[in-house]
């Protein structure tokens, strides 16, 4: 009987991945986002509304990550951004090879410098995989349950920025915006918070704003 | 569920480790799971008995170590248990925490003849 001693990473092949896709993207001067959320908060809907914004400031690329269907990079295909889809079966996550493969792609595609990447919505997988992107972007609407974070905490925790939308809904459901916010800095005091609607516009000018200027100030962790 | 991914990468190392120590018979596995990582251990001892079934790994114990969330803080160096995954120091309020365990993923050890 052999006792092999391992002590490895399980997911130190997605890490290793994860780590060239990041080199990668810096060495061409592109920033990139990973948008996690639970499904039908509005990732696709706040890439829809952040573009007109962005678009005249940095050029942007788009991968949409799906189970099944195009339907997502059909909508934002319509605003003449390159996108591209993966679909992903039944994997409820992307991962760094699903990225690492759609690169040479976003390279074609002349002077990019902002990629978007909207991940499988899923508030508990994609955590674990890290896709190299240098932000990670967690959205949440007040139709959810402003306790969220709380019960995904490994979601909130890795993430940098926290968007909470659907504001305008907020009246008529239960869910408390204050109190929401504060059980996300619970879980990680470092979230930087942006409150959004993309029925009225409200906030999408200033986390656009913040965006452009971070893509454009550089990599690295906000 | 992911769990599935993750045991699928699990395997592919515990292959590779036995392959290197020339070894075919797998007794049990080793690993580590964080209290912040977003894996649950019954899903995966689940998917590791489902995944070996009718293959040379068949039958080997999946010895999970669950590893409690803690911190440091970077303000007062008090090491603290962080419940309910509050990140605030306990003893002078900081919010500047690092995390010292709890996010572990890790295979530790095989045991295999």
């Amino acid at each position: 009987m052999h006792d092999i001693s391992v002590e490895q990473k399980i997911l130190s092949k997605n890490d290793e991945l994860a780590g060239e896709n990041r080199e990668l993207l810096t060495s061409k001067k592109i920033f990139s986002i990973n948008m996690v959320s639970s499904p039908g908060s509005g990732k696709t809907s706040i890439i829809e509304k952040t573009l007109p914004y962005l678009k005249e400031r940095i050029k942007i690329a788009v991968i949409e990550g799906d189970l099944q269907t195009d339907l997502d990079a059909q909508r934002v295909a319509k605003y003449g951004i390159p996108v591209k889809q993966i679909t992903t079966g039944k994997a409820c996550h992307l991962d760094a090879h699903n990225i690492h493969h759609v690169l040479p792609w976003v390279m074609e595609q002349d002077g990019i410098g902002l990629l978007i990447i909207e991940n499988v919505g899923n508030m508990v997988c994609p955590a674990e995989y890290d896709l190299g992107e240098d932000m990670m972007i967690t959205v949440m609407s007040t139709t959810e349950g402003d306790d969220k974070p709380l019960k995904y905490p490994a979601i909130f925790s890795s993430a940098d920025v926290l968007l909470l939308n659907k504001t305008d809904l907020a009246p008529y459901t239960d869910f408390n915006i204050e109190r929401a916010k504060e059980n996300a800095l619970r879980i990680n005091p470092y979230l930087k918070i942006f409150e959004t609607s993309c029925r009225t516009g409200a906030g999408i000018k200033e986390w656009s704003d913040f965006l452009a200027q971070t893509a454009l100030n550089g990599h690295g962790k906000i | 569920m992911h769990e599935m991914s993750i045991t699928k990468s699990m395997l592919e190392i515990i292959k590779d480790e036995m392959d290197k120590s020339k070894v075919s018979q797998l007794r049990s596995v080793r690993i580590k799971v964080g209290e912040l990582t977003a894996v649950e251990p019954d899903a995966l001892r689940f998917c590791f008995e489902a995944s070996t079934k009718n293959t040379p790994l068949e039958g080997a114990s999946l010895e999970i170590e669950e590893v409690p969330l803690k911190g440091k803080c970077r303000r007062c160096g008090n090491k603290f248990r962080i419940e309910a995954f509050v990140s605030r120091c306990p003893e002078c309020g900081g919010a500047d925490i690092e995390k010292i365990s709890g996010t572990e993923l890790d295979i530790v050890s095989i045991e295999a003849e």
